[in-house]
């Protein structure tokens, strides 16, 4: 047999890898709301702890259910605990939903793109988020007080369905208390003794207290409410390129290979789910794309 | 006439060769014999298919197809060519982009699980029959998966170990339009060996042109001499008469901006109500590569198992998320295939998704036409007017 003829054993192996979970211990399973929860993992082998950016997220691995795609939204300084937060509303998150301490989740990630928190330097940082949007959102928040001097004004609109959805309460209460953090929590509907805002979260935009000339601005939750924050933001002078929007999609591998989470000419997996605002604009105001 | 000028053979500085009819059977042969899996067409349930080849007598000799939109009809020939068919129902992609594939195990264990990984089953193919589309398909393939965050490197490994005979046309079918996508009929590169078929009345030869060192060493164990210039001129005829016979067009001039902008066109909405939504086309297509992931377990739930399947743009679960799914219309699914192939795809990989091999047209059972839907949306535009200005990725 010649030898150049040779078919060299191929190093399948390698591409297989990247579809590999590594196995993650709950540590702590905190009931958030009533459809709401929280786990925060470990590592179940001695590597290093998962590094992440604001923003990112992992696809979690429940034995034999399923993957979900699933952003983190632990503290990006101290990685050494991985944190996500999510709803129970699909077959993959009500399994997970019952997974308690010492149980083992899968781990692909981190994946995507982060919220341009650096890039913010210098200038006011606007948080909007609306329902379970908090929860990508919350690593940009933790990156933002931990290097405080290094913003303007830090803001953040929060707008869930009722008071009962309102999401790390307790963390938002600490925040509100804080002189150099403006909290704003708005509901769309409620009873006695909510004695808050009632109101879309868009509404907080026109008054709330940031230069919009020197603002960037981080909006994450229901595609409605992205577009008609960005329309209030850009009412008020806030630049679309200053502008940043999270989106969701169906996404089954998270690397660009399965298709599901296109959006246009995007790979929502891959050069997202965090966008710079005129990237997805025109994409955004088609119905179905 | 630039489709002649399109077939001109690429100077690869060798000089091409000469097998009889019976050097193919010893050609399959000799790959066997290098230890190859040697696949190629063959005739089952009425059709031109891919499959193993045992040997020549393996191959649709005297058989050709009659394609039309919705329509693939085998036909008798009334000589013995090997090759005079066109693209049938499978592709390539069935041996580099395997239907179905295990990524890796788990097991329960003491309240726990592992994960056992897979290791993926290496095998020497050899390609025999290779189209110049589809070569371009193969390409496309190619980079959709380097391009991946985190290359899937699998798909690159099995082409590149994959030996490749390509065959160049020597007849165009119904639903054929590789000359408007630039893809063929002439095989031009990412062959080891290329192939074109002359049957005359009493001569039935091939002209192999090689393309590459490994193809050379397999040519040099057949009985073989260099072809002479009538030889390659009568090669050269078939393959322009394959590029003047197309049986479809489809102009492709700015199609970028024609379709990005015409997202609200109504043809959509007349397209959605003829479709079925049954997937046919991007099975059929050799550049689609959407797949989704299947997870299993055994009764006793102590064994699971993960599957990677090919998928469609056509299903409603494919772009479901939490609340239903992003396209509910079949109308909506249809310009997401569509606008993705042939428009989005370039700014995603650098080169359209379409190669014009027109398998998308045979193979819907309602006879929809990529390049009729084309024409209709270009025959009258219904630009929508930028919301916010034309800026962000629209860049045509």
């Amino acid at each position: 047999m010649p030898s150049n003829l040779e078919v060299a054993a191929p190093p399948l192996e390698a591409a297989a890898t990247t579809m590999l979970p590594r196995l993650f211990r709950v540590q702590r399973y905190l009931q958030e709301t009533d459809d709401t929860f929280t786990l925060e993992l470990g590592p179940l082998d001695d590597g290093a702890p998962l590094a992440f950016a604001p923003g990112q997220f992992n696809m979690l691995y429940v034995f034999g259910v399923g993957e979900v795609p699933i952003s983190i939204s632990g503290d990006p300084d101290k990685p050494g605990v991985l944190v996500h937060t999510t709803r129970a509303v699909g077959t993959v998150t009500r399994v997970m939903a019952r997974l308690r301490r010492g149980e083992l989740i899968g781990v692909r990630g981190p994946y995507g793109t982060p919220w341009p928190v650096d890039q913010a330097e210098g200038n006011d940082v606007v948080i909007v988020a609306g329902g379970i949007g908090l929860a990508p959102l919350r690593p940009a928040l933790y990156r933002l007080l931990a290097q405080r001097d290094r913003f303007g004004k830090v803001v953040l609109l929060y707008g869930t369905r009722t008071p009962e959805d309102i999401l790390y309460r307790k963390e938002l209460e600490r925040w509100r208390a804080r002189f150099d953090v403006d909290v704003y929590v708005t509901v769309d509907r409620a009873i006695a003794p909510w004695r808050g805002s009632v109101g879309v979260v868009t509404h907080l935009i026109p008054k709330a207290p940031f230069d919009p000339l020197s603002s960037v601005a981080l909006i994450c939750g229901p595609e409605i409410m992205m577009r008609f924050s960005v329309f209030e933001l850009e009412k008020r002078g806030v630049a679309a390129d200053r502008i940043f929007v999270s989106l969701e999609r169906n996404m089954k591998c998270g690397v660009g290979t399965c298709g599901h989470c296109q959006f246009g000419p995007l790979f929502v997996c891959r050069e997202g789910p965090v966008f710079a605002y005129p990237r997805v604009r025109d994409w955004l105001a088609v119905r179905e794309l | 006439m630039s489709s002649i000028d399109m077939c001109a053979p690429e100077n690869t500085g060798r000089q091409p060769k000469l097998i009889e009819r019976a050097g193919v059977g010893r050609l399959i042969a000799a790959l066997q014999q290098q230890g190859y899996r040697v696949v190629g067409p063959t005739v089952r349930d009425e059709a031109i298919i891919y499959d193993e080849l045992a040997s020549d007598a393996d191959l649709p000799a005297g058989w050709t197809d009659d394609q039309q939109a919705g329509a693939y009809r085998l036909k008798r020939r009334r000589d013995q060519a090997l090759f005079r068919y066109t693209c049938g129902p499978h592709s390539w992609k069935k041996y580099l982009h395997p239907p179905q594939a295990t990524l890796w195990r788990a097991e329960r264990e003491g309240g726990l699980f592992r994960i056992l990984p897979e290791t993926p089953r290496a095998e020497r193919l050899a390609l025999l029959g290779v189209r110049a589309c589809e070569l371009r398909a193969l390409a496309i393939q190619e980079q959709v998966f380097a391009m991946a965050a985190h290359a899937d490197a699998g798909y690159g490994v099995r082409l590149r170990q994959a030996f490749v005979v390509a065959v160049n046309c020597g007849q165009a079918g119904g639903t054929c339009f590789c000359v408007s996508m630039n893809s063929g009929p002439r095989a031009r590169k990412g062959f080891d060996l290329a192939l074109t078929e002359v049957v005359h009345a009493k001569r039935h030869y091939f002209v192999v042109e090689i393309g590459s060192e490994r193809g050379a060493a397999i040519l040099a164990a057949l009985e073989t001499r260099d072809a002479t210039a009538e030889e390659i001129a009568a090669a050269e005829k078939t393959v322009n008469d394959a590029a003047r016979h197309m049986g479809r067009t489809l102009d492709t001039t700015e199609i970028q901006a024609l379709l990005y902008r015409n997202h609200e066109h109504p043809r959509w909405e007349q397209t959605g109500e003829r479709c079925l939504s049954c997937a046919n086309c991007t099975l059929a297509c050799p550049t689609c590569f959407c797949s989704t992931i299947d997870d299993t377990t055994d009764l006793a739930g102590q064994r699971a198992e993960r599957t990677r399947r090919w998928d469609s743009c056509f299903t409603a679960d494919f772009s479901y998320i939490h609340g239903g799914s992003v396209r509910q219309s079949v109308k909506a699914r249809y310009r997401q295939w569509l606008t993705h192939k042939l428009a989005s795809w370039i700014e995603q990989f650098g080169s359209s998704g379409c190669v014009g091999c027109g398998r998308c047209i045979t193979w819907c059972p309602v006879g929809i036409d990529l390049t009729e839907e084309v024409r209709a949306i270009r025959a009258t535009k219904y630009y929508r007017e930028p919301v916010h200005g034309d800026t962000g990725t629209r860049s045509v």
